[in-house]
């Protein structure tokens, strides 16, 4: 058993290490260091020999002074035997093991003796390596946008792995591309009717929603089962099938290329699953308080406005941030409906960009940094309610 | 007492929901109705456009006299397809100026030229000339002249209110199109688009649901793929597998994986060989797959996560006692746990995925075998400007939608709202 568990553990955490290793190899590369060998069968056969030292000398040392010189050591080693490398792509890598052989530390031959060891150590290095796999494919494309739009077109086609920022260069310089986009490509108008789109569907939405989800929630009236139902399921209905006849309604109206056509269409798409969610929200506020404002003397628009939405600001705070998200995001109707530079929201402007082959890629990027960088930091600013809205409204997506 | 609190109730009711309905009503279910009538009618894109009789007015000095002038209208029909019935027009002059030989479908009245022209045909033009004097042999103004804005109007029909239906766009789709590709190209996007994402989210929803170091910072970036606008992560994909200097490509070449880069997004086969037999990969489908779940796992791992914390923490105690190992709990009681879930959000991710537009036009455009039924609406409507055909296959999908919800309600409809 222990004989087991002790082969399970070396393979385990070798390969682990080999893999963060190369993941940080290819890494360097992208910043400018010309490795053209990965090297992995020769990094496996190290951090075996890593592992095993570290779980022979076992408990001889203080573990602090250990893994010190151990990582020490070990860094040389592979410093040495990697081919020639900058000073900080060594400190990366002492960092990798020191921060390795911390994780080894309970791994000493007590611990493997124990019972169904080995499933549960081969299940510990898949959540480690399972970390590092999703925080890597999730923020590679983001870390690319990033970088690219600080490099400059020929830099880019001369050497396209080379991402690293050349800070030598004086800073206007190196954020050339966005003062690019914001003088020749008017990006600041952008910017701006994009969050007055979004804002004001944000606003026009609760407008109608609020009073509309108090209706469904609180009163009784005919036909009220088949509409919540028909909520749900008009929500269902995408963008794409109203496209073509909303986009011959609008040509003869005279309503495209104007954002007030774009305002109706998103309050419109957007209303069902407001209405769904506060509707929701509304029904979980117990009806005595209502009862008590009857009482004083108010009407119902008084209820709406002196009860629910004061008890119900968190509801309409996520409903809001969803529905800004959404608005933002928006890319279908805008490509329909806007031709005219003029009214361009920051999605479209985008898109406009690659209409021409010509435009470098770090504009383009710098563009998509522009648009992304709001959306992100609301997200993480408001990430409570913007998930318990995702949550709500995800049916939809 | 003819106002009974209920009746009250009833009307606030619908006071309250009528701004909200007819707004929905009018943007999107009469969008869909409208749809049924569109896909019956042979119409383009050019023939939206109400036909409309115009005008440019052009004055012109005469030589030798300034008590005369010669105004041209330029009129014409602008549009190529439709005739112009009952074409009026008129134009105002200052007071003391006449017209002179006046043409003769044109009256002068009351300081106003009008004239009838009946109809235009299609693509009709004219240059109408009238000459005009001042009555007191005075010098015109011309500027005010020019400054004065003719009036014209005609009655044309709206080809989108006609009655005249055809089948034409139904047999094209189903006939002429490849329709049984462009089924399973959308099939086989949705499904593996779906599945995909379910899987990650389970492994995402798995790992975030252990304590590490970092977990709520981890829990925050897993949404950011959903979160960010389609259209940037969209185009950076584009750049991130380029085959010319794309960085995935570069680094493959550059760490000898591949001899020369592969273009993952504008190849519509990879041919692998695997002992001896040929497998036709869709590639640009496959990675348009890929980017698809990407974007849409964190979704899944949403629901799942939320669902895992729910789970009592005793039966894994009791499974500890047991000594299960963490494959064996998770199989044997996070799975069963997270089935119904499961089974919603298949569905739903399903009907989503299903109508997916954006991220398949921003990456390829429908190019290299990724025509699904959205793009393929978008494509007919306005890349061949066949508006009568996108909404046709808009109703395909409002059909096969309507299908799959009925599958849904008759399905899990009723678990939906417990969970």
């Amino acid at each position: 058993m222990k004989f087991k568990s002790l082969i399970i553990t070396l393979i385990a955490s070798s390969i682990f290490l080999t893999i963060i290793i190369c993941i940080w190899k290819i890494l360097a590369t992208l910043q400018g260091v010309s490795f053209t060998n990965l090297n992995f069968n020769l990094n496996l056969l190290l951090s075996l020999g890593l592992v095993i030292t570290y779980v022979f000398i076992g408990k001889k040392f203080n573990h602090n002074l250990k893994i010190f010189i151990l990582s020490l050591l070990f860094t040389i080693l592979f410093t040495f035997l990697n081919e020639n490398s900058p000073v900080w792509f060594s400190v990366g890598i002492f960092l990798l093991i020191l921060f390795f052989t911390n994780k080894l530390k309970k791994y000493d031959l007590e611990y493997l003796n124990r019972d169904f060891i080995s499933e549960k150590i081969v299940f510990e290095f898949l959540s480690l390596f399972a970390i590092v796999f999703f925080a890597l494919v999730i923020l590679f494309p983001f870390y690319i946008m990033f970088v690219t739009s600080f490099k400059t077109q020929t830099a880019l086609l001369i050497n396209p792995i080379d991402l690293s920022i050349d800070f030598s260069k004086n800073i206007f310089e190196i954020f050339k591309s966005y003062f690019v986009i914001f003088k020749t490509y008017d990006f600041g108008r952008y910017i701006l009717t994009s969050s007055y789109v979004s804002v004001g569907t944000v606003l026009i939405t609760l407008l109608f929603a609020i009073p509309a989800a108090y209706a469904v929630a609180r009163l009784n009236f005919f036909g009220k089962t088949f509409l919540s139902t028909s909520i749900l399921i008009i929500y269902m209905f995408p963008a794409i099938v109203l496209v073509i006849p909303l986009y011959t309604v609008f040509s003869q109206l005279g309503l495209r290329n104007s954002v007030e056509g774009l305002l109706i269409v998103y309050t419109a798409t957007t209303l069902p699953v407001a209405i769904y969610m506060l509707q929701g929200y509304f029904k979980s506020i117990p009806k005595e308080i209502e009862e008590a404002g009857l009482i004083d003397g108010q009407n119902w628009f008084g209820i709406i406005i002196k009860i629910i939405i004061p008890l119900s600001l968190p509801a309409i705070a996520s409903v809001s941030l969803y529905v800004f998200m959404i608005a933002w995001n928006e890319f279908l109707f805008s490509l329909m409906f806007l031709d005219n530079p003029k009214t361009f929201t920051l999605s479209r402007a985008i898109n406009h960009l690659t209409g021409d082959a010509e435009t470098p890629r770090q504009y383009l990027m710098a563009g998509s940094v522009v648009v992304t960088l709001p959306i992100l930091l609301i997200f993480i600013y408001f990430e409570k309610y913007l998930v318990s809205g995702l949550t709500a409204g995800s049916v939809k997506g | 007492m003819s106002y009974t609190l209920s009746k009250i109730e009833k009307r606030t009711a619908y006071t309250l929901l009528l701004p909200a309905v007819c707004l929905v009503f009018a943007i999107i279910l009469f969008p869909i109705f409208a749809n049924v009538w569109i896909s019956f009618k042979e119409v383009g894109l050019k023939d939206i456009r109400i036909p409309e009789p115009r005008v440019k007015k052009i004055v012109k000095n005469i030589q030798d006299s300034n008590s005369e002038l010669k105004i041209i209208y330029k009129l014409r029909n602008s549009s190529l397809i439709q005739d112009i019935r009952e074409v009026k027009f008129s134009d105002k002059l200052p007071k003391n100026i006449e017209p002179v030989n006046l043409d003769k479908r044109c009256e002068f009245k009351s300081k106003k030229i009008k004239c009838f022209f009946g109809n235009w045909e299609p693509g009709y033009r004219e240059n109408l000339e009238i000459f005009v004097k001042n009555v007191n042999n005075n010098a015109i103004n011309s500027k005010y002249i020019k400054s004065n804005k003719p009036d014209l109007n005609g009655k044309s029909n709206n080809i989108l209110l006609t009655t005249d239906f055809t089948l034409k766009n139904f047999k094209n789709v189903f006939i002429n199109n490849n329709f049984v590709e462009l089924l399973t190209t959308t099939f086989y996007f949705t499904f593996f688009g779906t599945l995909g994402a379910i899987l990650l989210g389970i492994f995402a929803a798995q790992l975030v649901n252990q304590k590490f170091y970092g977990r709520t910072f981890m829990r925050s970036i897993l949404l950011f793929p959903y979160v960010g606008p389609v259209v940037a992560l969209a185009y950076t994909w584009t750049l991130l597998l380029d085959p010319n200097s794309g960085t995935i490509n570069s680094l493959l070449v550059n760490y000898g994986v591949i001899e020369k880069p592969i273009n993952l997004l504008g190849q519509k086969y990879l041919i692998i060989n695997i002992l001896g037999f040929e497998l036709k990969l869709r590639l640009a489908l496959t990675t348009v797959i890929f980017f698809e779940i990407w974007r849409y796992f964190p979704l899944a791992f949403l629901f799942i996560l939320a669902r895992l914390q729910a789970i009592p923490k005793d039966l894994y105690e009791a499974a500890d006692v047991d000594g299960a190992g963490p494959f064996r709990k998770f199989f044997y009681i996070t799975l069963p746990q997270i089935t119904a879930i499961l089974s919603i959000l298949f569905m739903i991710r399903f009907i989503w995925n299903f109508n997916k537009f954006e991220d398949i036009f921003l990456l390829t455009g429908g190019a290299s075998g990724t025509l699904t039924l959205p793009i393929s609406v978008y494509q007919q409507g306005f890349a061949v400007s066949n508006i009568g055909m996108g909404s046709a296959v808009s109703i395909v999908i409002v059909l096969l939608l309507i299908t799959f919800m009925i599958i849904y309600f008759k399905l899990i409809g009723k678990k939906a709202n417990e969970i």
